[in-house]
């Protein structure tokens, strides 16, 4: 008999392998970990700090915590919860978050994992970054408005396209994603629209162009069942329209 | 094309790059940063590759460009272009190291780059009544350069001369004791483009300011005798006495030196690293500027020492950008290390034990200090601290095993291999062996380096430096312990206040919220950006502060404050954002007053500021009289 080692998410067993991260196990486990600028394709990043959860008294990211045996990790505590909050709300002031006026509402990561920890008003002051717009690319749109710094365009241009389209610059709150050009404008990059790169953003702020409102409001990813069930927007899923 | 005209900049290989510039800057009218033609870039890049090839550990991205900066006061859009190219390297990147560092710059500074410290020791010693006297009289606006390209005058985080401040840096290098007639004399030389290196040599002379030896600043060793206890003990044999005398690290965190150097050599790999961290970058920490001044044979002897023991061939001194002073320095010891075979091939006649050691400079960035982050920077990226595992010993400097210590841990590693573990376990407290080096800044008669054996308190340490009054004590820095003088009796060890050795002082006249604001400051400026609770909770603490400061906040701010800060501690990335809201989370414990004394007696206070918003209108219309604010009419309070 094979033992299957385990550790517990908020006390249910979840089998794990060799390697494994808190993330990858309660994925592959069916369990929603809320999460941002994670992705099960790429190296796991664990910036957004939004998969935190507790193991003994201690607080982690779970997309880069190693599983092991017999931890016992609170990842839906009311504690839990409200520090998600907290950090989602910090990433909506942070940037211009306009739902509302966004192409990608009601498909965003962003505003579902909101929806799913019951985040009810941004509560921080907002920063209103005066922030850009590069409309240079033929088929892509950019809107740094919107940009969380997951780095996850940054990875899937570099680890799946091989192209190093972007990359996040600067330090601190002055940090934003440049592109790899020789005029520094996303039209004259590499970035073509069937990119891993161009589909990747958890948010709206890479949207490909002529493709607004195609699918009606209300029909859209998260409009009916919550991002704990219907999972990330950006993972490769067959019946992705 | 044009013709590529004949005044190409000329670069010295030898002499140390700053003086190269300060040549150049009586000559230079205007800057070539703005229009550098594309084979000046290429010839400028091809010398620094070549310099690269005779010196390996100089390839690195940053390190090219900190000499381009030095050449043309900025990093032309042009020779990110050639260097991407010769690198093999995306562009982008480039310029996201450029953005990244703070002493990097897109556009052109002046060419006297004048940045005064910004620590509250320094503002303690008056240095915002100086900086604002020079950009009066040089009539320049604070972080631009003057219309003549001549001067820039800004900030910087501290730059370690706490103990003799005012400081500041002149393109790059160190300025202390700053008073109003330096002042005028700076500007006297900034205003007459007189050559840096032609300036008083008085300005640049940094005193070392010991006030207090024990063993590790007393007990000398001979050069080479450490290296020659390796080869005659063996490593193991030295490996176990560093074991027993219970060195721990000594820039604060305190793991054990033996273990760290055991796990790195027992992780198989075909390369190994050593590195020193000297990116001594924690406010009110100048000890190892000192260390690195006066001690620098003892400090690459324990880097040695530690090479041999587990394997490395190759070590690198990370040295923080504002001690580029100190490289020549440096250099020469290494220089004279290697021609004594200390370093190199066949150190001291052994067969094979072949280790040598390059300098890296900093630019700019306190989250290089980390440790992951310091081994990004060596890497020529930004400095974003790694995830941990795998830890450095594992999987360090370019993947390979890496031993990264301070350089006051080298130091005493140095000294175990000649005197035995004894020498150390003879001073300090059970689990904290030895001494530990203070920089002791602030208000006290004596400033300077202080050691004292572990287990020594602070009221001790506050008699010795001469503090009287003092109503708090800041140990290990912006990210360490705000002390009450009911925690005066507490000491200075591993199991009670570990620190990396900076201890200001406050007497009552202090207001300490202008510490805690500083501090916050500084940690919004140098949040290297990467996790969302020290970016944005940094910043929105911060502005919490200053609301406090001009008295707009409510006792709602401050319960935020507690909940922004607690979340910053629990939830960053690393040490930096965990650490960065303890003076305000300690001082709103400890001293409530500070805070409630400003608050605003109001029952509603608006989130929004009508006359902060209209800041940029000022600066736009160029006014700034009464008529100008939109004034908060004080309401009258119902309450007693």
């Amino acid at each position: 008999m094979s033992a299957t080692v385990t550790f517990l998410l908020d006390g249910k067993a979840i089998p794990f392998q060799d390697g494994d991260t808190v993330m990858d196990a309660a994925l592959r486990a069916g369990e929603y970990i809320p999460h941002l600028c994670h992705n099960p394709e790429f190296t796991p990043h664990g910036s957004c700090r939004v998969c935190i959860v507790e193991v003994n008294g201690r607080h982690y990211s779970a997309c880069t915590l190693p599983a092991a045996e017999n931890m016992n990790v609170d990842n839906s505590s009311e504690a839990i919860m409200a520090k998600r909050r907290s950090l989602l709300q910090m990433l909506f002031v942070e940037g211009n978050h306009i739902c509302p006026a966004c192409e990608k509402s009601g498909a965003c990561q962003l505003q579902a994992v909101a929806y799913y920890t019951r985040m009810l008003s941004p509560h921080f002051p907002h920063f209103f970054p005066r922030r850009s717009i590069d409309a240079t690319h033929p088929d892509i749109i950019f809107y740094h408005n919107r940009c969380i710094l997951c780095g996850l365009c940054e990875r899937a241009s570099r680890d799946v396209d091989g192209k190093n389209v972007f990359t996040i610059s600067g330090r601190g709150m002055n940090s934003r994603v440049i592109f790899n050009s020789d005029s520094g404008k996303l039209g004259d990059s590499e970035l073509s629209i069937s990119d891993r790169a161009a589909s990747i953003c958890p948010v709206g702020a890479i949207l490909p162009k002529s493709k607004g409102y195609q699918v009606p409001i209300g029909q859209r990813l998260y409009d009916t069942r919550p991002i704990s069930l219907v999972g990330d927007s950006n993972i490769r899923r067959n019946d992705k329209t | 094309m044009q013709e590529p005209p004949d005044s190409i900049q000329q670069i010295s290989l030898t002499a140390p790059p700053w003086t190269d510039d300060n040549e150049s800057i009586a000559t230079q009218e205007t800057h070539p940063g703005y229009a550098l033609q594309m084979h000046q870039a290429e010839s400028f890049i091809n010398e620094l590759l070549a310099r690269a090839d005779a010196r390996p550990a100089s390839g690195s991205l940053l390190q090219y460009l900190c000499l381009i900066q030095r050449q043309y006061s900025c990093i032309p859009e042009t020779t990110v272009h050639v260097l991407a190219e010769r690198l093999s390297i995306p562009a982008s990147q480039v310029f996201s190291v450029i953005d990244f560092y703070t002493f990097l710059h897109r556009t052109p500074r002046g060419d006297f780059d004048i940045l005064f410290s910004n620590n509250i020791t320094d503002r303690m010693l008056g240095s915002q009544a100086l900086f604002g006297r020079l950009c009066q009289i040089l009539h320049v606006e604070p972080g631009v350069p003057r219309a003549d390209g001549r001067v820039t005058v800004d900030w910087t985080s501290c730059t370690g001369l706490c103990d003799q401040g005012p400081g500041m840096l002149v393109n790059g290098i160190a300025v202390s004791s700053l008073d109003e007639k330096r002042i005028n004399e700076i500007a006297e030389q900034v205003e007459n483009k007189t050559p840096l290196k032609q300036w008083p040599a008085d300005w640049f002379e940094i005193k070392d300011n010991i006030q207090r030896r024990d063993i590790l600043l007393s007990d000398q060793i001979v050069n080479g005798s450490a290296i020659e206890a390796l080869i005659n003990k063996g490593a193991e044999n030295l490996l176990q006495a560093i074991e027993q005398s219970g060195l721990r690290g000594r820039g604060g965190a305190g793991f054990p030196t033996a273990k760290k150097w055991r796990f790195c050599r027992d992780t198989k790999a075909d390369d190994y690293y050593v590195v020193c961290n000297a990116d001594e970058g924690e406010p009110g920490t100048f000890k190892d500027r000192v260390l690195l001044n006066s001690y620098a044979d003892n400090l690459f002897e324990g880097m040695t020492v530690c090479a041999g023991i587990i394997g490395a061939k190759k070590g690198y001194l990370y040295l923080r950008g504002e001690y580029l002073y100190l490289r020549e320095a440096l250099e020469e010891t290494l220089q004279q290390r290697r021609q004594s075979g200390l370093l190199g091939n066949n150190i001291l006649g052994q067969e094979g034990f072949d280790f040598d050691i390059d300098i890296h400079l900093g630019a700019g960035a306190y989250i290089c200090g980390e440790e992951s982050a310091l081994l990004e920077s060596l890497e020529g990226k930004r400095g974003i601290p790694r995830k941990r595992p795998p830890y450095p010993v594992n999987q360090g400097l370019f993947g390979k095993p890496t031993v990264i210590n301070n350089v006051e841990t080298f130091i005493n590693a140095a000294k175990i291999a000649v005197f035995g573990a004894d020498w150390l376990r003879a001073a300090g407290t059970e689990q904290s062996a030895g001494t530990k080096l203070l920089s002791i800044s602030g208000d006290c008669e004596r400033p300077g380096i202080y050691e004292y054996p572990f287990g020594t308190s602070v009221s001790q340490i506050l008699a010795d430096c001469g503090a009287a009054d003092t109503q708090a004590v800041q140990v290990a820095g912006a990210a360490g312990t705000t002390l009450t003088a009911d925690a005066f009796e507490r000491s200075i060890c591993f199991e009670d206040l570990a620190t990396g050795g900076s201890f200001m002082v406050f007497n009552q006249q202090r207001e300490l919220l202008a510490m805690v604001k500083n501090f916050s400051d500084f940690f919004r400026h140098e949040s290297c950006g990467f996790c969302t609770p020290c970016r944005v909770g940094g910043a929105l603490i911060n502005d919490l502060v200053n609301k406090v400061m001009v008295g707009h906040a409510t006792q709602l701010d401050l319960e935020e404050m507690k909940n922004i800060g607690s979340l910053m501690q629990q939830a960053s990335h690393c040490g930096l954002g965990a650490t960065a809201p303890n003076a305000v989370l300690q001082t709103l414990e400890k001293f409530p007053d500070i805070y409630t004394a400003r608050l605003a007696n109001r029952s509603f206070e608006p989130a929004f500021d009508i006359d902060a918003a209209l800041a940029p209108s000022r600066k736009i219309t160029r006014r700034d009289d009464p008529g100008a604010h939109i004034a908060y009419e004080p309401e009258q309070s119902s309450k007693p």
